[in-house]
């Protein structure tokens, strides 16, 4: 009995892992060796591929492009998110559900609905092809995501330690950041968590909104599938190389993953 | 029904406990008569919850045995002890009605309907709670599914002991004390041992017969509530139970009795010279009276609790507390106290210093 | 739960939410209502069609079509997905250092963008150079995702259960850690059998993320473009095509606005009424 609960999570990683490892294998591998044999590890180890990636600028630029409007995103998602979530866990006003419920019904709008009309839209106020466009459009998604989290989080500190700080004299901005914010601080950081993800791994919309100035590392990848054709290993390291930002941002909040995915309200 | 023995129980929740400091309950003795009941009282992390999970078979202990009357059950898993437990938070089948969280355990023990159906209606009622059978358990009071989870243990013909966990935490003050009684008329009529955990110090002494007082994974002191009051063992003890607790008093020991601030307090008994000159006189305020000469002390407060007032008072820079009643008039600001020599105590490292035979 | 006070001034903090997602939502979905009920022969020339591009749209054998492709590969995959994330955050250790490998190598699949999951799918099963493809066809499958529908189903859900079961894993893993120990003790003393204790305590206890879990794994799946598309560029033929597949090759490739947007209204109307529908069964359970 107890070997098989510990088998069925291994299975379930070695499943996981398995195309990922096909696919850093892949990237340590010479054209040749992908083309011309079937080896289930690089037989001629070469970094090539990473070489090529980090010495050209429409490689790596990719990379800056994705992170920088990633982080926009975020902040920005954050910024307005937190505000609004607090409002919502306290206050009773005319409309509050209604609104909080069409925040979430955006979440459910196909982003494939909205690729045109992002285009059109962002082309008219010149801001296609711009960081900054692909960051506003993603808070669509992450803005409703970040305020239900942060109110799921909020809603669980009591309403006391508000009222106890303006006994003692604090104003509202001075309790909101010195007090509050630190009491949701793992909240905070599991809305960025979630955050970052959505807009790291979303495409369709960061695609539709630029050309070459902010294109993404992964729209970079789909011209080479479709240009470049069979360079496979160059696009096996770009491929592998957007999982190390995700691995990283995991490792940070590995002790909150479990607590992140009850959203603060389990 | 059922005894409790427990013999040189040792847990450890570390798998290779080095020191001492690596269990959470060291070396028990213990035994526990039929039918009686029985607190087990000390302060959060004291070693209670756990001593209460091995008598139930949640935890193995790492040494040692447990008997009910003369057959070991250290080896047998919960459900074949013949113990029933009621937790700190109400443990209810959400999903079940009242009847069928009622008829869980005799369902799994393979109860015919028909004599299921009776237990179950006779205890609904034991716990008034007929008309409630058929209700979603989830919908209840913190106190109904607090029933529900004792109701559980009671329904088994087959119960021997009855274990509760800080029952009363989540209730509301006001059923508190209803349950309470409620729980101490089911104990007379049905006659289960009972053993009950709580750090309320209240309920442990109006509810047992014999108090078991633990303090960092030991037992300090087992005795009737009058005992713990009038002799504890330990300081511990002394300070824990009473409110306030007993007055603890630093002293050295000259010619066969203890001095305190340059007093010689007089003592009913003669002691040898004690192992240790780590010395304290324990005193609790009910037995210092105010006199006209004794030892002479400031009055720092007094605090007027109804019945009675306390006197903070201070003696050569220690503080101790007095019980006035309310006929005492009370100096303005200072006063001479006089020990009561029979609730007089003197502890060495802790444990009452006594004469050698005596207990 | 909180008591809430009554605050109208709480509107202005909400008002930078609301004017940013308004801005994203409200003007393009305008453009799209717009569009759909007109017609156009470039150089910004419109005219007013009425409902003529919905009565095609719901007519139309092509939407009928990709909208039972969506409906089956929704399904199948919450059919997979959901037992199965169970399952796993059942198996998973419940402390020590298993827990933390566990939950990072379980939410890898979900940090990398979407193309490249596609893309490593890709390479994965191709039948002359990927390990999938290569093994399936060496233990005697005639595999080849490219030109068989079956095969290309058969990697499309298999793909969607490897980046999305994680997902289920760790809300429901989330949601039994919330279980206090006292309830598995009680089932023990009770002498309770696993599935009892699972039927009676853990389901009902996971209850609120399954229905998280299974209303994020409806609309994702519905909206499912990028992945698909990669792999297999929704054939071979039209096999692979769903919605949102259709819906930007009619709208990009074809550059058909007023269909492509009366489509799109009602892709989001479907979308809306399956997630109403799913939430309101799940409301009135919890509330009964």
């Amino acid at each position: 009995m107890k070997k098989i609960t510990w088998l069925i999570p291994t299975i379930y990683i070695v499943f996981l892992m398995l195309p990922i490892y096909w696919l850093v294998n892949m990237s340590f591998k010479t054209t040749n060796e992908i083309l011309g044999s079937f080896t289930l590890w690089p037989n001629n180890f070469t970094v090539e591929n990473y070489v090529t990636i980090f010495t050209d600028p429409t490689w790596f630029m990719g990379y800056v492009n994705s992170l920088t409007y990633v982080t926009i995103n975020t902040i920005i998602s954050l910024l307005v998110a937190l505000p609004a979530a607090y409002a919502f866990s306290r206050y009773r006003f005319l409309g509050d559900k209604h609104l909080f419920f069409w925040l979430l019904t955006n979440r459910m709008a196909p982003p494939a609905v909205f690729a045109l009309p992002f285009f059109q839209l962002y082309s008219a106020i010149g801001l296609f092809d711009t960081h900054i466009a692909v960051a506003l459009s993603h808070c669509l998604f992450n803005i409703p995501l970040a305020v239900w989290i942060l109110e799921g989080f909020m809603s669980g500190v009591p309403k006391e330690l508000d009222e106890t700080a303006y006994i003692d004299g604090y104003s509202f901005p001075q309790f909101f950041f010195k007090i509050f914010i630190p009491a949701i601080a793992a909240g905070i950081g599991v809305a960025a968590f979630f955050c970052f993800m959505f807009s790291w791994v979303e495409l369709l919309l960061a695609k539709t909104l630029t050309a070459v100035d902010a294109k993404p590392i992964a729209a970079t990848m789909t011209r080479t599938v479709s240009t470049a054709g069979y360079e496979l290993g160059l696009l096996s390291a770009a491929g592998t190389l957007t999982i190390v930002p995700g691995a990283f941002v995991i490792y940070f909040v590995r002790n909150y993953i479990a607590k992140g995915f009850a959203l603060g309200r389990v | 029904m059922s005894s409790i023995t427990l013999k040189s129980l040792r847990h450890s929740y570390s798998p290779n406990p080095q020191t001492e400091e690596d269990y959470a309950l060291r070396k028990i003795d213990l035994t526990w008569r039929d039918r009686g009941a029985f607190a087990l009282l000390g302060p959060s992390g004291c070693g209670k919850t756990t001593l209460l999970n091995l008598i139930s078979g949640l935890l193995k202990p790492s040494e040692g045995q447990i008997l009910f009357d003369e057959k070991d059950v250290t080896r047998l898993p919960p459900d074949q002890r013949n113990i029933a437990q009621v937790f700190q938070f109400p443990v209810v089948y959400d999903t079940m009605s009242v009847y069928d969280n009622l008829a869980f355990p005799l369902r799994n023990r393979k109860l015919p309907e028909d004599e299921l159906d009776e237990r179950v209606q006779q205890i609904a009622k034991m716990l008034s709670m007929q008309n409630q059978l058929k209700q979603r358990a989830s919908g209840l009071t913190a106190a109904d599914k607090q029933k529900i989870s004792l109701g559980r243990g009671l329904v088994r013909s087959d119960v021997n002991v009855m274990m509760f966990d800080e029952p009363l935490t989540v209730i509301d003050p006001h059923l508190k004390w209803e349950l309470r009684s409620q729980l101490m008329r089911l104990h007379q009529q049905v006659g289960f041992t009972m053993i009950y955990v709580t750090h309320d110090q209240t309920e442990a002494l109006t509810f047992a017969d014999e108090v078991v007082v633990m303090y960092e994974g030991q037992i300090v002191q087992i005795g009737t509530p009058e005992e713990l009051f009038s002799k504890p063992r330990h300081t511990f003890v002394g300070h824990f139970i009473g409110s306030p607790g007993m007055n603890l008093l630093p002293c050295e020991w000259s010619e066969g009795a203890p001095v305190f601030a340059g007093h010689r307090i007089p003592l009913n008994k003669n002691l040898p010279h004690p192992a240790s000159s780590n010395l304290q006189i324990g005193i609790r305020p009910e037995f210092i009276r105010l006199a006209s000469e004794g030892i002479p002390a400031q009055i720092r407060r007094v605090d007027d609790v109804g019945r009675y007032r306390i006197i903070k008072a201070e003696v050569g820079g220690t503080n101790l507390n007095v019980y006035a009643g309310e006929e005492v008039d009370i100096p303005s600001d200072s006063l001479h106290l006089d020990f009561d020599p029979d609730h007089t105590h003197v502890y060495c490292n802790g444990w009452i210093h006594e004469a050698k035979g005596q207990s | 739960m909180i008591n809430k006070t009554n605050n109208q001034k709480a509107w202005f903090m909400v008002l930078p939410v609301l004017a940013l997602v308004a801005f994203n939502a409200i003007i393009p979905l305008m453009t799209v209502v717009n569009y759909s009920v007109q017609e156009t022969f470039g150089d910004n020339l419109f005219f007013w069609e009425g409902v003529k591009w919905f009565e095609e749209v719901v007519r139309s054998e092509r939407f009928h079509a990709a909208l039972g492709r969506q409906l089956l590969f929704t399904f199948l995959i919450l059919l997979i997905e959901v037992p199965l994330g169970v399952g796993i955050a059942l198996a998973m250790p419940r402390q020590g250092i298993g827990v933390t490998i566990c939950l990072v190598l379980m939410a890898l699949p979900l940090l990398i963008p979407w193309n490249v999951v596609g893309a490593m799918w890709n390479i994965f099963a191709l039948p002359d150079i990927g390990l999938l493809g290569k093994m399936l066809n060496g233990v005697g499958f005639d595999y080849n995702f490219t030109q068989n529908p079956f095969w290309a189903w058969a990697t499309v859900v298999t793909m969607d259960v490897w980046h999305w079961t994680s997902l289920v894993v760790l809300l429901c893993y989330a949601g039994l850690r919330s279980i206090p120990d006292a309830y598995y003790q009680a089932s023990k003393i009770d002498g309770a059998t696993s599935w009892q204790v699972f039927r009676y305590i853990q389901l009902p206890k996971m209850k609120r993320v399954l229905t998280i879990a299974l209303l994020l794994r409806l609309m994702d799946s519905f909206m499912i473009y990028t992945e698909p598309f990669v792999l297999t560029g929704g054939g071979p033929g039209n096999s692979t095509t769903f919605l949102s597949i259709d819906l930007v090759k009619v709208a990009l490739g074809q550059f058909d606005l007023g269909p492509a947007a009366a489509m799109s209204i009602i892709y989001f109307f479907v979308v809306l009424l399956l997630c109403w529908v799913l939430y309101t069964l799940m409301m009135r359970n919890e509330t009964n």
